[in-house]
């Protein structure tokens, strides 16, 4: 008897020891419904997997303490410095290990990357109506993660404690501190003491970012990609096939796998591409961190740059109560300006089931047009977002084009409550226009159409 | 304080008329004094001894401070030495286009090299600190980024591409800045910067400083293109400007799935 | 010479033949993709590229040393690497493998009965329970109290309870004023228009990174004092000594603003680069520009008999960012 085919060995093998055929075999033929849009969401995924993998190669190499050393490696400005362990690692990681900043700065661009594919991913879902019944809890798993990475970027790039990221390590502190009652006790405990808290601060920053954070996440997306696999995808109404009830789309096996691998390979590719040839963080340059030290033009990530220029644009006062300083400056910027974003995109699928009183199952898409409240809001808020964040980067631009910092300031503190309303507005007249020319050019086919048959029949 | 001296000096010798300085001047001081005549005396005054002007002038109000009136024009060039001479005249900041502005370097100087040299001179001739020699290669490149770091930093950032201050822009020292210009600058303190006298800031630490100075000119990039050591500002636009638009255009081209 | 011919030809022959096909006539499951002979030697070669760019990362790697600009050969040959094979692979996606477009129906939205038959399991369980809501009472209880019994050694993190650190700082009366290697300051030293780093004596480098350690000093002329009556006195003849954290987030206050020629140019000023709060030295750390919603806390200090800097009590205030309970606290003698 001659042997079977090497697949339909292996198919056999599997099989026969987990049962998962028919598993396996509705796997391959699940549906994915055609749109671009549709793969950002995996574009953050190869992202996450770009920085598991390079991140498990950076902690063999990184030593997460605080215990002051003194360089005596080979690039000579730091030479003689007192610094930590930890600073010193990354250090002689980027400047005398083979591969070594290469890899790391690969795990910083994929850092960055993965949050603009998340953000971006996020817009996709929100202006076509995504999170609506019955995908609200997958949605809600997205914005959870979104909170997840962005609070494990920034542990991230703070453990190198460079003299940047240090800077920013005391601001996210003293915004914790704001915190009314609590924020002094939830500091002190979090960091054992006050800033810079005890050599067991290091390690917990460490196991965090390292097992904590990534463990919480992987869950996290777990569930997500669960629940959309069970669910399935939602699909744009393209073709006339595609219906709340049908979803036509390519399957798994074998249209989408090449599709999928490809992007995945293509992002990793780019990803290190840009490790390779584009400077990330180049922390011997700034320096090793000390309290009493600090440099001009120290800035976050992009991704927490929404909160510098919350911090710096709120007007200098701490709201007292008597003696009582019930909410300190930094709160309004770094605590409470997060706080109402995020909690609006917690609560916009109940707030839009509530006023549009739409309580039934889509798994069809809207195109932002087809709604133009949704977008209207979304759009507001956006700029809302962006105005701050431009704020944040205000003595940039004073430096560049030479508008006044001060004037700025002041000018953003209005046009940042004014401008989201504008924009909102506009863009609700946009999609009702959008709409209105749709329909006029269907009458007017319709009127050709008749036009025709008349002339046809008489 | 300088005003009080401005005061005191300026009010004996603008008595005293075209009564030159007592030291004889040399012909090239000589020059310098025809020089300062036609361009600095209506601000400085005669003799270098500075204007005071106690009318209201339109000079006004100027970042991080409001109009208020002004007591002077300029101040007393006495004592200043060649070193603040040097410096003012060599990057353009002298003549100053606007009183009240921080003085902005200019890309063509106003004054030939011999110009400079013989108003230096005249200068010189009313006593005052001499052009320093810094030697850069006898400094220290690491202890010069610790002091950089400790005196300069917060203003000029760590790897002196400028910065933002209150009502001041500080220049950044990466753009052909020379290591003389940097000597000067800080034993000057010009315009909103601190004055660091060699009680603070040693000849020897100063050649530390200028020699890491000339490092940040041109410092390693082993990562590869060093978006100008701005950090994450600059990180972002490429994040947002390259990779997002690659990504997504890779995801354009794979997303075309269904058939037309 | 005749076995290189063969094999050149049996390769040419392999690439540009009709390749293996299947038997027509048997039931298909996935649809018929024409052959597309272009693309498959364009992938082929793209296949290659990429195998070439990885061997190339493992040249570039081992003489990485001997290499200028290793990083960005080892970024390119990497990246380049799985670039070309994601080509490839987009390549067969799009060309070699078929696009089917297929229908199906989406999961019904829910499903009564499982749901009645499960909500029936889980009720018809408790017949033998009679007191039901003191049985739950019971488990949320125990359950509630459990966690809250697990959760407890988590406070040991740290010092949840106890924030007296916050009021606590290194310095004393008659702790005299030190450079960062620990040469003390003498009143003769501090010029005007310049700013300085001081710690108390002794604290070790350690002891440097606390907040309440690191002071910026700056002299002013007696005239252009103007301190409020609460911080009359804390003055060396015009030496001035500043906390050098800002009470808004942190970050070290290394600005100084020290204006030349007073008459046209801003106030001299301490501020801090983060978000440009800027306060006055004059008036005793007052907040002139910026977020900063508390003023510079001050510590008082006079010129001893030998000419040293000391302190002369605490902080008129607590250092670092404001908390809920920081104006509280009164300053120590």
């Amino acid at each position: 008897m001659s042997k079977a085919p090497l697949t339909r060995r292996s198919v056999r093998w599997l099989d026969q020891r987990s049962a998962s055929a028919p598993l396996l075999r509705k796997t391959l033929r699940y549906l994915f419904p055609d749109h671009w849009s549709f793969l950002l969401g995996e574009v953050a995924l190869y992202c996450f997997v770009v920085l598991v993998l390079t991140g498990i190669y950076l902690t063999f190499f990184f030593v997460d303490s605080t215990k002051e050393v003194v360089y005596h490696g080979h690039y000579a400005p730091l030479y003689g410095q007192q610094m930590s362990e930890a600073y010193r690692s990354v250090v002689d990681l980027s400047l005398q290990t083979r591969a070594g900043l290469l890899i790391r700065q690969t795990h910083h661009w994929a850092a960055n990357v993965f949050v603009a594919a998340i953000v971006l991913h996020l817009f996709r879902v929100f202006f076509t109506g995504g999170y609506r019944k019955p995908r609200e809890l997958t949605y809600w798993l997205g914005v959870t993660m979104l909170m997840l990475v962005l609070l494990e970027a920034y542990l991230g790039y703070s453990l190198v404690d460079d003299l940047m990221s240090g800077m920013g390590l005391v601001i996210g502190y003293s915004v914790g501190l704001s915190i009314p009652f609590v924020g002094q006790n939830l500091m002190n405990w979090i960091f054992d003491g006050m800033f810079p808290g005890s050599a067991r601060l290091w390690p917990r920053m460490y196991i965090a970012h390292v097992l904590i954070f990534p463990i919480l996440i992987g869950l996290l997306l777990g569930a997500h990609l669960l629940l959309v696999a069970l669910r399935h995808h939602t699909q744009f109404r393209r073709k006339k096939a595609q219906t709340e009830r049908t979803i036509v789309g390519v399957p798994l096996w074998p249209g989408q796998t090449p599709r999928s691998v490809g992007l995945a390979l293509g992002t990793a590719g780019f990803l290190f591409l840009l490790g390779g040839l584009v400077e990330i963080n180049p922390i011997w340059l700034w320096g090793p961190y000390h309290t009493y030290a600090s440099t001009n033009g120290a800035q976050p990530d992009w991704y927490l740059g929404w909160l510098i220029g919350g911090l710096r644009l709120v007007p200098s006062f701490d709201f007292t109560i008597g003696h009582y300083t019930v909410v300190p400056n930094p709160f309004w910027g770094g605590a409470a300006f997060p706080l109402v974003v995020f909690g609006f995109l917690y609560f916009w699928p109940w707030i839009e089931r509530r006023l549009t009183g739409d309580d039934a199952f889509h798994n069809l898409l809207d195109r932002p047009r087809d709604a133009p409240a949704r977008t209207a809001i979304g759009i507001g808020m956006i700029t809302w977002i962006v105005l701050v964040f431009l704020a944040g980067g205000a003595d940039r631009t004073f430096i560049l084009f030479g508008i006044s910092y001060t004037a700025q300031i002041w000018v953003y503190r209005v046009i940042v409550f004014v401008l989201p309303v504008v924009f909102g507005v506009a863009a609700w007249w946009i999609c009702k226009e959008l709409q209105a020319s749709e329909r006029v050019v269907r009458e007017r086919h319709e009127a050709e159409a008749e036009a025709r048959l008349a002339k046809l029949r008489g | 304080m300088r005003r009080v001296v401005a005061l005191a000096l300026a009010v004996p010798l603008l008595a005293a008329g075209s009564a030159a300085a007592a030291t004889p001047k040399s012909p090239l001081a000589a020059y310098g004094y025809h020089l300062y005549g036609e361009y600095c005396l209506s601000c400085h005054g005669a003799n270098a001894g500075g204007r005071l002007d106690t009318s209201p002038n339109g000079t006004g109000a100027g970042p991080g401070r409001a109009q208020q009136r002004q007591q002077g024009l300029a101040p007393s060039l006495q004592g200043v030495g060649a070193l603040a001479a040097d410096f003012y005249l060599r990057a353009g900041l002298m003549p100053l286009r606007q009183i009240g502005l921080q003085p902005q370097r200019r890309a063509h100087a106003l004054f030939g090299n011999h110009q400079i040299r013989a108003l230096v001179a005249y200068i010189a001739t009313f006593g005052g600190p001499p052009i320093p020699k810094p030697k850069p290669s006898l400094g220290s490149v690491s202890q010069g980024l610790h002091l950089f770091t400790e005196d300069c930093a917060g203003c000029h950032q760590v790897v002196a591409q400028g910065g933002y201050v209150t009502g001041a822009l500080p220049p950044p020292l990466t753009q052909g800045t020379t290591p003389l210009e940097v000597a000067e600058a800080v034993r000057i303190g010009p315009y909103v910067m601190p004055t660091f006298t060699k009680k603070a800031i040693s000849d020897r630490e100063l050649d530390s400083i200028v020699r890491y100075v000339e490092y940040a000119n041109r410092p390693e990039h082993p990562g590869g293109w060093s978006l100008d050591y701005l950090g994450p500002i600059t990180e972002g636009l490429v994040t947002w400007f390259i990779a997002i638009p690659a990504l997504l255009a890779l995801c354009l081209v794979i997303g075309r799935r269904f058939q037309p | 010479m005749r076995r290189l011919a063969n094999a050149v030809v049996s390769l040419l022959v392999l690439l540009l033949g009709r390749g293996r096909r299947r038997p027509r006539g048997a039931e298909r499951l996935v649809k018929e993709q024409p052959p597309n002979l272009a693309a498959e030697l364009g992938v082929l070669a793209l296949l290659g590229l990429s195998s070439l760019s990885a061997l190339g990362f493992v040249l570039v790697y081992a003489f990485a040393e001997d290499i200028p600009a290793a990083t960005q050969f080892l970024g390119l040959t990497l990246g380049l690497a799985l670039i070309l094979f994601a080509f490839a692979l987009v390549v067969v996606g799009l060309k070699l493998v078929p696009t089917e477009e297929l229908a199906e129906e989406y999961p019904p939205h829910e499903h009564p009965h499982e749901q009645q038959v499960i909500a029936e399991l889980v009720e018809e369980a408790g017949s033998g329970i009679t007191r039901r809501g003191f049985f739950k009472l019971g488990l949320l209880g125990a359950g509630g109290a459990l966690s809250l019994a697990v959760l407890t050694p988590a406070v040991s993190f740290g010092p949840l309870f106890r924030v007296g650190d916050f009021l606590r700082t290194p310095w004393r009366k008659g702790k005299r004023l030190v450079d960062e290697s620990g040469r003390p300051y003498k009143a003769s030293d501090i010029q005007e228009d310049d700013f300085y780093l001081a710690f108390p004596e002794g604290v070790g480098s350690a002891g440097e990174e606390q907040m309440a350690a690191s002071l910026v000093l700056v002299k002013l002329p007696v005239d252009q004092l103007r301190l409020p009556a609460q911080l009359k006195g804390y003055d060396a003849h015009g030496i001035v000594a500043y906390s050098r954290i800002c009470t808004h987030a942190g970050c070290a206050i290394e600005l100084y603003r020290a204006p030349l020629y007073q008459p046209d140019e801003p106030k001299p000023a301490l501020v801090c680069p983060c978000h440009y709060s800027t306060f006055d030295p004059a008036t005793g750390g007052t907040v002139t520009f910026g977020p900063a919603g508390r003023d510079l806390p001050m510590l008082p200090i006079y010129e001893d008999s030998s000419g040293y800097l000391r302190a002369k009590g605490n902080f008129d205030g607590p250092v670092g960012p404001s908390w809920w309970g920081v104006r509280m606290w009164k300053a120590q003698p």
